[in-house]
């Protein structure tokens, strides 16, 4: 009943398999259509059963994640969109940083009425950079403007590249260009050198649209 | 020299332990859940902390080229307090995870009676989920609680080659050599056990004809006195002795690769397990152990 996008066409990762884990990838593909309930038994040994590492021909994207997002996506097309939630909520509290990445790629295909921003804060508490690079993606609209802001400069902190930020060119406002340059004045003061992504990010900051935004209007 | 620690507590060391273990060497670890040293009171306590075993660890491990993996168990000391009981319940959760490498640690503490039920449900959870069993000997009367751990597992159904029984010294290894469960040893800066004694035990083997298979060398390093580096110091002294460097490798590197490939869950790249595979098929004779998933 829901759609949710796959994070790699479902061909390209059905080719990166061997026979033997294609089958097992199907299986368990079935599996997770049949019953959606199964989804939470499936997802966390879905790498080991299938593969693991980067996938052929798609810069940056795991094979395991893509593995991952599909169950997902099977599961959905027998889920409304809360029950949805409520299981990706399941997965990602129970989840390793493996479990709880493939979560968060997989909320960046989900459609419009699902909103999964709880969990992205998570992310974004911690200081595991890919849990950070994922919360940024394409769900991170469902952000507020100073929890996007604040990603942002964490992306910076943290050295996650900002190439991995959802909407930077449209989003970018006055407000994070000043903390960027706050940012940018510390490093300096310090005598230390200042990401190239720094700037980048200012860039986009005066050619966005909202650029003459104030906070709050 | 390359270094698999196969029981080290990363949780209470520090970036600057990683640095100087990746220098020495070491490449792979599994962290043992164990005790934190204050008692925890809570359920979630636990969970918060298997969280951070197979998440924050996992990936500041990896900022410094170390491959982590853990074990995940209620450990004895714990299970004395009813209040922590309701922690086997979650325990499947995590068993099922990759870079969960065992149940552990388990085993005797005071040899109390809600120490031996605890690592009862526990050895079955092992059974179930198909996993090695890491099983800590009580550092007081050691040569007892060797004794009553060995009949338990093997009233368990755990084959002996799943289990490992740690914190073994002259005393008590050869009851469990002969049980056919792994030998575990932890280094330790102080009189427990050193890397010279050490050595003297891999040379008697060796003399025996009993050879370097089935042995596990570790640091144990945690928040009490204790030195991460003690694997390599114990490859130093093993080089010293006149054991070669192959015999080094054995030891520090496929023994535990071997060991805890059983659980088809380690998180290490196909070169690193394949020549751990020559010596595991040759153990297991032709029955590879290492390869493929486990359904
Ligand atoms: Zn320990």
């Amino acid at each position: 009943m829901t759609d949710i996008r796959p994070l790699a066409d479902p061909d390209t990762v059905r080719a990166a398999l061997d026979d033997a884990a294609r089958q097992r990838h199907d299986a368990l593909t079935a599996e997770v259509a049949a019953d959606p309930s199964r989804l939470g038994r499936t997802f966390p040994a879905a790498a080991r059963q299938t593969g693991r590492g980067p996938l052929p021909g798609l810069d940056g994207v795991l094979l395991e994640d893509a593995v991952r997002v599909g169950l997902v996506r099977a599961a959905a097309q027998g889920l409304d969109a809360d029950t949805l939630l409520a299981e990706l909520r399941e997965l990602y509290r129970y989840g390793d940083s493996d479990e709880k990445r493939a979560v968060l790629h997989a909320l960046a295909g989900a459609p419009a009425e699902l909103d999964g921003s709880d969990l992205l804060h998570d992310a974004l508490r911690t200081n595991d950079t890919r849990l950070v690079a994922a919360a940024m993606g394409p769900h991170s609209d469902r952000l507020d403007d100073d929890a996007w802001r604040q990603g942002v400069l964490k992306c910076l902190f943290t050295g996650v590249p900002v190439a991995a930020v959802t909407g930077l060119a449209t989003r970018a406002d006055r407000e994070l260009a000043e903390m960027v340059q706050r940012y940018r004045r510390e490093r300096e003061a310090a005598g230390r050198d200042v990401p190239p992504d720094v700037q980048v990010v200012l860039d986009a900051c005066s050619a966005s649209p909202r650029h003459s935004d104030r906070k709050g209007s | 020299m390359r270094i698999f620690d196969p029981h080290i507590h990363m949780t209470s060391r520090t970036t600057d332990d990683y640095e100087a273990m990746h220098a020495a060497g070491v490449r792979a670890l599994v962290e043992p859940a164990f005790w934190l040293g204050q008692p925890r009171t809570n359920v979630g306590s636990f969970t918060d902390y298997f969280d951070a075993l197979v998440g924050w660890e996992r990936f500041r491990a990896a900022q410094f080229g170390i491959a982590h993996h853990c074990t995940i168990a209620l450990n004895p000391k714990e299970a004395n307090d009813p209040r922590c009981a309701e922690v086997l319940d979650v325990l499947p959760r995590y068993l099922a995870k990759d870079g969960v490498v065992a149940v552990g640690e388990v085993g005797f503490d005071s040899m109390t009676a809600a120490e031996e039920k605890a690592f009862v449900r526990q050895l079955e959870l092992a059974v179930e989920f198909e996993l090695p069993a890491m099983v800590h000997t009580p550092h007081r009367d050691k040569e007892q609680g060797t004794r009553r751990t060995l009949e338990l597992v093997a009233d368990s159904g755990l084959t002996p080659g799943m289990v490992v029984v740690d914190h073994l010294n002259e005393v008590t290894v050869d009851q469990v050599d002969e049980a056919g469960c792994w030998m575990g040893f932890s280094i330790y800066p102080d009189t427990k056990m050193d890397e010279h004694r050490m050595v003297a035990i891999l040379r008697r083997r060796v003399e025996l004809g009993r050879g370097l298979g089935r042995v596990l060398v570790n640091s144990a390093a945690d928040w009490g006195r204790s030195d991460p580096l003690k694997t390599a110091r114990t490859g130093a002294a093993m080089l010293e002795a006149g054991f070669t460097d192959d015999d080094v490798d054995r030891v520090l590197w496929r023994n535990p690769i071997e060991f805890f490939g059983q659980s088809g869950r380690l998180l290490l790249d196909d070169d690193a397990t394949s020549d751990a595979i020559t010596d595991a098929t040759a153990t297991f004779e032709g029955n590879s152990v290492l390869r493929g998933s486990r359904d």
